[in-house]
């Protein structure tokens, strides 16, 4: 019984690394760069809910609304000054942008919300089922994370594979200068990619943070690597790919800390993480891409 | 005609270096000695170097060999803990702290060479990204296997723990922490100096810029420039990659125990991933591949947040703006044109030189 209690936190767990995961991989596969920044618009998210909460009143829906519009607008923004005018530099430069983004937003977080950790008052008020006479303990959260993660996944999939937008996303992804004599906006497919990830983000910072109430500004760096990693696990630029490997990675890391050692943990994912990518380099799902000459 | 050029224009770029680096160094020690440097400034000196051999290190693997790695702060870190090790338990042995230094460098260096084929082995097969990512993981792992590892030292000898430190069974009077799991290193003998690190970069430099022009190295840049081609006129990618990647290790590991040496205190947290993104930066902000911007970039960027603390709260903000700001000036069409007008000029002064000894030559 122990062990499906581990099990169900592990997988609520994943469903927010999942979540965050998909913010990597759809930026990857479309503007083919790592933005480290995400795991910031994470924190920032849950800030702006939380104030929306404490300071105006709002009720827990308007609240992450409100947090998913300003990360919206952040994603975009960042995307517009900082990502922009490095489209055709080299792909490192714009990493070292996207990490002086990075530091920006913890900063900015920093002299805005102050340093000292705040508690997070979780955003689901629902107590949770009981099984097996209350051996077996499914907190709200939990099920609305999973939830949450199911639906956002489904719509995305027919988002990508049904409608015009999902079309030329996948067009630019495939190939960026075939798309544009087509006739796509490329520019703003890629803003289009950089607010839905940045949405998604904020959803997955309300989540986080109610699982986990404690709020700081370097609270989402962890989770954005770790994010990061399971987008690669799953095969990066591929969403079940990301859903996949966030799932996983989050039942990974609680049943590593569960019954090999807290403290390593960490040491456990990463080590699975780089398991998998000696055996299958491309990730879980990940296609190969045939080499020409 | 052929006497005139003593130096290719690789040695001169080399030579350029090192005048920079000694003349630094001289003026920094005079600067010193006169005692016009800020406490602050003269305490972040050996910072400086340990961080500029850790780019330059970075940068042989970055710039030379092509491939992303996020994860030199672990070596950095294998390399300052059995640095500091060493240096500790041999306090008794070699009492003369300069041969200790040397000692505990060399020791840190292999060990981060060890970890460095350990890691290489499986992560060099693997490209682009995935090699990032696994880079980075096994950073992560090494931080997170460095929590736990407790090292102390009594009259029996050396013990070594992985669970806490009663678990030693150390000696109650004589027992001494060396390195305390999380807390990691305890009560170290300052013994790195501002020359010590001045020589290691020295050492460092002539030992990339060799490196870089031998048979190894040129084969390492051709493999970066295009795998297929080099491969198909049978160089062993795989391998000399793995020695690239080595050599660079061992290089951050001996930054590393110049590092550790330096504070008398410092844990394991202080060796993550941001510490690798900061060597990173470093390189990046440089130039990818050139050694010399690497040394001014880790110079100026270590220097550069501690010269803002009149900002203070604004700090780190304004240090994050600089940096987008510089990054997105380097990548600028302003700057581009600029470069290829320059280039240009170089190009009709050269000529303009060239066409001139003609008609001199012509005339005797």
């Amino acid at each position: 019984m122990t062990f499906l209690s581990y099990l169900i936190n592990g997988i609520s767990l994943g469903s927010v690394y999942a979540i965050i995961a998909l913010g990597y991989t759809m930026v990857y596969g479309i503007a083919k760069m790592l933005n480290f920044a995400h795991g910031d618009v994470i924190m920032v998210g849950a800030y702006v809910s939380f104030y929306a909460t404490s300071l105006y009143g709002l009720p827990t829906w308007a609240s992450v609304l409100v947090a998913a519009i300003v990360c919206t607008v952040l994603g975009v923004t960042i995307e517009r000054l900082a990502y922009k005018p490095l489209r055709t530099a080299p792909s490192l430069a714009v990493l070292i942008t996207a990490i002086g983004v990075s530091y920006f937003l913890q900063n900015a977080a920093q002299l805005a919300f102050g340093s000292s950790p705040i508690v997070f008052p979780s955003a689901v008020k629902f107590e949770g089922i009981r099984l097996f006479d209350g051996q077996l303990v499914i907190s709200g959260i939990t099920i609305v994370t999973v939830l949450a993660c199911i639906v956002i996944m489904i719509a995305l999939t027919l988002f990508i594979n049904k409608t015009k937008m999902g079309r030329a996303m996948r067009a630019v992804s495939e190939d960026k200068g075939a798309a544009q004599l087509m006739g796509v906006n490329v520019n703003s497919t890629i803003s289009m990619t950089f607010a839905i990830g940045s949405a998604l983000a904020a959803i997955a910072g309300v989540l986080l943070c109610s699982a986990y109430p404690t709020l700081q500004p370097t609270t989402g760096s962890m989770p954005g690597i770790k994010a990061f990693t399971a987008a690669v696990f799953g095969g990066i630029g591929s969403i079940p790919g990301a859903m996949i490997g966030g799932l996983l990675l989050g039942v990974i890391q609680i049943l590593g800390s569960a019954y090999i050692s807290t403290q390593l943990s960490d040491a456990v994912v990463f080590a699975v993480l780089i398991v998998v990518l000696l055996v299958k380099p491309t990730g879980l799902m990940g296609k190969k891409m045939n080499e020409k000459v | 005609m052929l006497q005139k050029k003593k130096f290719s224009d690789y040695s001169r770029s080399c030579i350029v270096t090192y005048a920079i680096v000694i003349a630094a160094f001289i003026i920094i020690s005079v600067l010193k000695t006169m005692g016009m440097l800020s406490s602050l400034l003269s305490g972040l000196l050996v910072p400086v170097c340990a961080y500029i051999v850790a780019a330059i290190a970075l940068n042989l693997t970055v710039g030379i060999m092509g491939e992303l790695s996020l994860g030199h702060a672990g070596f950095m870190s294998v390399g300052c803990f059995s640095g500091v090790l060493v240096a500790q338990s041999l306090a008794d042995v070699i009492p003369f702290a300069p041969v200790r230094l040397v000692v505990a460098m060399v020791i840190g260096a292999l060990l981060a060479g060890v970890m460095g084929i350990i890691i290489g082995v499986p992560a060099l097969r693997l490209k682009g990204d995935y090699l990032a990512i696994v880079t980075l993981a096994f950073g992560e792992i090494i931080k997170n296997l460095m929590q736990c590892v407790y090292v102390g030292k009594d009259v029996n000898g050396l013990h070594f723990g992985m669970k806490d430190q009663m678990a030693l069974g150390m000696d109650a009077a004589t027992g001494k922490m060396l390195i305390n799991g999380p807390m990691g290193t305890v009560s170290v003998t300052k013994i790195s100096t501002f020359t010590s690190g001045f020589v290691l970069i020295l050492i460092t430099l002539f030992l990339v810029f060799n490196f870089m022009n031998s048979r190894t190295g040129r084969a390492v840049m051709a493999l970066r420039d295009n795998r297929i081609a080099a491969e198909s006129v049978g160089i062993h990618s795989t391998k000399v990659k793995l020695i690239a990647f080595l050599f660079s290790a061992m290089l951050a590991g001996a930054a590393g125990a110049l590092y550790g040496l330096n504070y008398s205190s410092i844990g394991p947290v202080k060796f993550d991933y941001n510490t690798s993104i900061l060597i990173l930066v470093f390189v990046v902000l440089g130039g990818i591949g050139n050694m010399r911007g690497s040394i001014i970039a880790a110079a100026i960027l270590t220097v550069l947040p501690e010269m803002l603390r009149e900002f203070s709260d604004y700090r780190m903000l304004a240090y994050a703006i600089l940096l987008i700001v510089m990054m997105l000036a380097n990548n600028s069409k302003f700057k581009k044109n600029f470069m290829e007008k320059r280039n240009l000029k170089q190009l009709e002064r050269k000529e303009a030189a060239a066409r001139k000894e003609a008609t001199e030559h012509g005339n005797a």
